[in-house]
């Protein structure tokens, strides 16, 4: 589990690309590549090491106000755990 | 486009020169007959219509893609159409200069072959010396900031070695480690003899593999890929004929698969003849195996035939003389016991054959 006040950052390898067949962003990496929903989006987006979990969920809860934020919460962590156990982010500290 | 199919890769096989010689190369038998035909335009336009059709990932191949001296603008242009590029090499010829400028250019990822991890065994697959100078190439990657692929084919003489492959992967500092096992086909089914591993070689080296996978999970990506010759499942190839990939051969022939113009009886369209779009849509290359009327018992009523897609082609016709054939690889299949026999013969080897290595004299396929 990433702790919230981790500053998470997409590692070296990964790319993120809008997809104009689908509309949506595709996170690449080597010969493979993750179609991300909108919110998984936002969170590769602001996985620029100079954000904490924690303000990335706060903006996330901003934008998308019709959501709980335990749910925001959840779906964050879980995406940013995906992206770890795919060695998708660098060191976080 | 239907989302059935959609091309996400493409394979572009700039060369099938190679100044290696691996024993198991997936490059067609007569791969001397296909002259390097498209220029630098020629592949400028295949990825640009390729990325057009849907295309994300860029794989420079060959053959060394090495050896072609126009890699810098194609790598040039691949970025600025946002292509993932992955170069697939050897390592040989290469130079730091030139490499620092793939990274400059925008390359995203390189995949470097290493054969072993002893220089003679190494170099006795690649029938060149060569394993010395991998692993500077190694290290020129990590320096430069490019994540690294390591990828070691898997047969009866390293699948022993894979604890000692994945701390060389660790020692090279690896962002990624392919364990993948022979495909036997090409001139690996040439040499299935020499180096078809036995089913306990390969449980063992599967244990050491998911181990590693583990204690390695989030720093480095560790695949192992079971060879289709012990799995009695065959394998989804290219995730489907048409549906995900996309093979451009060096003479500029639009491909499903790197082997499919091997079979007989398909026909492959030319990228300089006709537009690639129209190629993958409606070539009858492209639709031969699409879907599921082309199916024979037992893949037409099976519950996997969304899975695997019967498996693969080349198998099917190299084996079992049927491009239409069920792969038989598949226990369901009629002619499964030609795998079962090759699995027999790997479990009681007979003096060590010989190996043929890749070259450019005419092979006749036995």
């Amino acid at each position: 589990m990433i702790a919230t006040d981790a500053k998470p950052r997409l590692a070296a390898k990964a790319r993120l690309r809008f997809d104009r067949k689908t509309s949506r962003y595709l996170l690449l990496y080597p010969e493979r590549g993750l179609e991300l929903n909108a919110t998984a989006a936002d969170v590769a987006r602001l996985c620029t090491g100079e954000h904490t979990v924690a303000a990335i969920v706060d903006q996330l809860v901003e934008k998308y106000a019709d959501r709980p934020r335990e749910v925001i919460e959840r779906e964050t962590l879980a995406f940013l755990a995906a992206l770890a156990d795919r060695a998708l982010l660098q060191d976080t500290t | 486009m239907s989302v059935s199919h959609r091309p996400y890769t493409l394979v572009a096989e700039l060369t099938y020169r190679c100044p290696l010689r691996c024993v198991y190369c997936s490059n067609p038998l007569d791969y001397a007959g296909h002259a390097d035909a498209l220029d630098t335009a020629g592949w400028i336009s295949v990825f640009r219509a390729a990325e057009d059709l849907g295309v994300v990932q860029l794989n420079l191949t060959g053959g060394e893609p090495l050896l072609r001296d126009d890699l810098e603008p194609l790598i040039e242009e691949a970025r600025k159409l946002d292509l993932y590029t992955n170069l697939i090499t050897s390592g040989i010829p290469l130079a730091r200069e030139r490499l620092a400028r793939f990274r400059q250019l925008g390359l995203d990822n390189v995949q470097l072959s290493i054969q072993d991890v002893e220089p003679a065994a190494s170099d006795r697959i690649a029938g060149l010396r060569s394993f010395e100078r991998k692993l500077e190439v190694a290290r020129w990657v990590k320096e430069l900031g490019f994540p690294l692929t390591m990828n070691t084919v898997l047969h009866r003489d390293n699948l022993d070695h894979v604890e000692e492959i994945v701390a060389l992967a660790e020692r090279l500092s690896a962002d990624r480690l392919g364990l993948a096992n022979t495909q036997y086909l090409g001139w690996a089914l040439l040499n299935r003899q020499a180096l078809l591993p036995s089913r306990d070689q390969l449980a063992r080296a599967r244990v050491v593999a998911a181990a590693a996978r583990d204690r390695l999970r989030g720093r480095m990506e560790v695949l192992f890929v079971f060879p289709d010759y012990y799995t009695d499942l065959p394998k989804a190839c290219m995730d489907g004929w048409g549906r995900r990939f996309i093979v451009v051969s060096p003479d500029g022939l639009a491909l499903p698969c790197h082997l499919a113009h091997t079979l007989p009886g398909v026909t492959f369209e030319n990228v300089r003849d006709r537009p690639l779009g129209e190629i993958w849509e409606g070539s009858s290359g492209f639709n031969a195996f699409r879907g599921e009327a082309w199916m024979p018992e037992p893949c037409r009523s099976c519950d996997r035939r969304a899975i695997d897609f019967g498996g693969c082609r080349c198998q099917a016709f190299h084996l079992a003389g049927d491009a239409a054939l069920t792969d038989p690889a598949c226990s369901l299949s009629p002619h499964h016991a030609l795998v079962e026999r090759a699995r027999a013969d790997a479990e009681s080897p007979a003096v060590s054959p010989s190996l043929t290595y890749r070259s450019r004299a005419a092979v006749v396929p036995q």
